[in-house]
């Protein structure tokens, strides 16, 4: 019954979707409020009943209900509660009525908060908001129906893929998904511009927050992915230039141009016409993301089915919404009237070179991600584009990028000074070059390439706290003044420092786990001592357990540093019965920001277990630095300037307005 | 400075740091992309020794040794030609006799494969697609490969577990 109701409320969805991508079009052509107002009724109906379908497959997990076959292939009535409710998303069905739930949660958010939009700007997104929802629910109901019933229901589920039993899954799918779907709300706003032909400083201010909205969870969810991979799969590697990993960073490098631009053309109502292609380009990414990943043109472990079917019909929603959109910007964005001028030396000029670097990165893991598909269908050859192609292509980008980025905020807008921002800069500057050589002499012999990098993060630290100090004019101004300033501050100007601190701080973590990351691996016998980066791990003994859907081998470490016993890791290998499938369970030890990594391997006949230690210094920067990322959007987000509301921009919009 | 000067110096820098994107991509494919290749291909093509490539097939059964110190060989085959595989270090959960694998590496001059990365695989239904797809092309592709089996013990290269 639960199924069925699931199923009916979604297709109740797609009517009301399908209503919604029409009705209001038309009440914005003949001026029709009523027909106008039909796309928030309808938007929040949709979010209802999206989220009554969704609920429903939450509740068929709960209670393993095995006569659903999406219930039946991914559950287990022993598996704990928390992975029966994420399991709802561990498979190819559940993760797309996820997908659309957060789809129809953003275009709620617009319809419920919208009400400071004009009328016909907020009927034309979300008209356009349905039509990406309606070719999604489609995709569903034909496709890939989670209701889907067996005849003779069987007693046991087969149990969801062990690799995905883990916290991880509760974060990292709803995560990202808020990230991908929430960049359709710029495309919908662009799309929107171009149907008006009418785009101005205020259609800038409604856009920034939702695409900033969206870039804070994509950069999160790619985080939380990649710290996922590294305790999970037991290589202790944390990026793999992975093409599923890739898709998700394309929509990041094109949605954090996007929240540049968006901030000239807030400010200087300049780049509009760029701003309103790098919507549609950001979320063409994270359509073609979803291509890559559900489609199965790909095998990873994010591809859960491989149905051709699917495939062809996700690649016919994403040729009919990139080239549609694509062909209304060709034929439109000539009529968007050209905004403020500036000189190449100026904010604008930085956020342009910022925007360059970005796109070109941006091209580059394109290129390196579906060059191999291209030549498979063209010529049949198999290649594979892996970590060199990308350490060639994108780190090159990266340096100059990196270099700019403290200038940025210190130039003016229209008319910058290099010289005086240059100076500002010295300290910054002064404080790298002793990073450089402080480890130049610590380091004798080793990389020289790791002092540099480390000094260009430094550089951008420097450079964030830098143009705080700036602003609140420390060690020139009384104390008291500085704090009083520092309160005054916007908001958004921390969330840019700490943002772009985060940069640093990730480059950091980065380089100090590529250079001097130390390994162990080999057979170990119960007593055996392993020494690694100074640490001493003596294997005490192996023992059996027993856990709710599995048995694991757990191998006991002590570790000891300089004598010293510190602690205890238990690295484990589950072995999931079921699926006849077994995991690798690392053990972290974490000693500031550095971490110690166990993880096993198999039995040898003479009783030895193989063993991969690792240390990793400072690798828990990579993950820290994106979080300061994410913290300083939320700071910038929580600006006054982005809650007040945008000062109304017409009179007839004003008139409409005040009918409402 | 007009604003056709301004305009031409947009233009112009981002002309220069397009091609100097489009020369890194070049070269970087120049000398960073790696082919695959089945035992038969190999045979057939003469790949020279230490040239990088990425070989799949199926692990041939029984012809899994384990050596000293993590050091491991075996034998991938496909069906018409196999080719001696030596590693070493630690194989994935899912590495099993009779199954897909992806290794990557180098002839040596006695013409074994010395790979230092065996692709891990993520389940015990995933089969690696460019495997499938020459075992495929060869006509030695077995429905079944792919398909999850419901009932399925844990296989011998686990037991060691028990």
């Amino acid at each position: 019954m639960i199924a069925e109701a699931g199923h009916y409320a979604l297709v109740l969805a797609l009517g009301l979707a399908l209503i919604q991508s029409v009705v209001p079009m038309l009440g914005a052509r003949w001026g029709d409020l009523a027909l106008m107002n039909v796309a928030r009724s309808t938007a929040l109906a949709q979010l209802l009943f999206v989220g009554a379908s969704f609920t429903a497959l939450v509740m068929l997990h709960v209670t393993s209900d095995f006569s659903v076959v999406n219930v039946f292939e991914n559950s287990h009535s022993m598996k704990p509660l928390i992975y029966k409710i994420t399991g709802v998303w561990g498979n190819h069905e559940g993760s797309m009525l996820l997908w659309v739930s957060i789809l129809a949660l953003f275009g709620g958010l617009v319809a419920a908060f919208g009400s400071n939009l004009p009328l016909t700007l907020r009927a034309h997104v979300l008209a356009v908001q349905a039509w990406i929802a309606s070719a999604f629910y489609l995709f569903i109901l034909l496709t890939s129906n989670p209701f889907l019933r067996i005849a003779n229901p069987p007693i046991e589920g087969r149990d969801l893929n062990p690799v995905l039993q883990d916290i991880g899954l509760a974060v990292h799918p709803p995560m990202l998904y808020l990230g991908y779907v929430g960049f359709s709300i710029s495309f919908s706003f662009a799309v929107a511009a171009l149907i008006e032909g009418r785009i101005d400083a205020a259609w800038a201010r409604w856009v920034r927050p939702w695409t900033l909205l969206a870039w804070i969870f994509l950069t999160l969810g790619i985080a939380m992915g990649s710290y996922w991979a590294y305790y999970e799969l037991g290589w202790g590697g944390w990026w793999f230039w992975d093409p599923v990993e890739n898709a998700s960073l394309m929509p990041w490098l094109a949605g954090t141009a996007l929240l540049h631009s968006a901030v000239v053309m807030e400010k200087r109502n300049a780049l509009k016409v760029w701003t309103i292609l790098l919507s549609i380009l950001t979320f063409s990414l994270s359509l073609l993301g979803t291509f890559l990943v559900r489609s199965g043109v790909l095998t990873s472990v994010h591809a859960f089915a491989t149905d051709p079917a699917r495939g062809v019909f996700i690649l016919l929603i994403l040729c009919l919404f990139i080239g549609g959109s694509l062909s209304l910007y060709a034929a439109r964005a000539s009529s968007l009237k050209q905004g403020g001028l500036f000189a190449p030396i100026s904010r604008e000029g930085a956020l342009v070179l910022n925007n360059l670097f970005l796109t070109t990165a941006c091209a580059t893991v394109f290129i390196g991600t579906l060059y191999p598909l291209a030549l498979e269908v063209l010529t049949g050859d198999k290649i594979s584009v892996g970590a060199p192609f990308f350490n060639l292509t994108f780190a090159p980008l990266f340096v100059p990028l990196m270099i700019a980025v403290p200038f940025g905020p210190l130039l003016a807008w229209k008319r910058g000074d290099l010289l005086g921002a240059a100076q500002r800069l010295t300290a910054a500057g002064i404080a790298a070059l002793i990073a450089i050589a402080v480890l130049w002499a610590w380091t004798r012999g080793g990389s020289s390439f790791a002092p540099l990098a480390i000094g260009l993060a430094v550089f951008v630290i420097g450079g964030a706290l830098t143009d705080l100090a700036e602003r609140t004019g420390l060690f020139r101004l009384p104390f008291g003044t500085t704090v009083q300033r520092a309160r005054g501050l916007p908001r958004a100007a921390w969330g840019t420092a700490f943002a772009h601190a985060g940069v640093g701080i990730a480059l950091i973590g980065i380089v100090c786990e590529t250079t001097w990351n130390s390994e162990y691996i080999g057979t170990m016998k119960p007593g055996d001592v392993a020494k690694v980066a100074g640490y001493e791990l003596k294997l005490d003994d192996i023992g059996q357990r027993q856990g709710p859907n599995f048995r694991e081998m757990v191998a006991r470490f002590t570790v000891g540093l300089d004598g010293k016993s510190l602690s205890v890791m238990t690295p484990s290998k589950r072995n999931f019965t079921t699926r006849g499938a077994s995991t690798t369970e690392a053990a972290l030890l974490t000693r500031g920001a550095s971490q110690l990594y166990i993880s096993l391997g198999d039995i040898a006949a003479d009783g030895g277990i193989a063993v991969r230690i690792y240390h990793k210094p400072m690798v828990l920067l990579i993950w820290f630095g994106p979080v300061l990322m994410a913290f300083g959007g939320f700071l910038s987000l929580s600006d006054r300037r982005l809650r007040v509301g945008a000062p109304k921009p017409a009179k007839a919009a004003r008139a409409l307005q005040a009918a409402e | 400075m007009t604003r056709k000067q301004r305009r031409l110096v947009m233009i112009g820098g981002s002309l220069a740091v397009l091609a100097v994107a489009a020369a890194l991509v070049l070269s970087a494919l120049r000398d960073s992309i790696v082919f695959f290749s089945t035992p038969s291909m190999v045979a057939e093509k003469h790949i020279a020794a230490g040239k990088r490539f990425r070989l799949g097939g199926l692990v041939q059964p029984g012809s899994l040794k384990r050596g000293d110190n993590l050091a491991v060989s075996f034998a991938v085959a496909d069906g018409s030609a196999t080719l001696p595989v030596a590693y070493k270090g630690i194989l994935p959960d899912l590495f099993r006799e009779g199954q897909g694998v992806v290794a990557e590496g180098a002839l040596d001059q006695s013409g074994v494969f010395r790979a230092d990365t065996v692709l891990a695989k993520h389940d015990e239904t995933y089969m690696p697609k460019e495997v499938a797809d020459a075992l495929k092309k060869q006509g030695h592709w077995k429905d079944d490969y792919g398909k999850p089996s419901a009932s399925a013990e844990p296989q011998p290269a686990q037991g060691v577990m028990r």
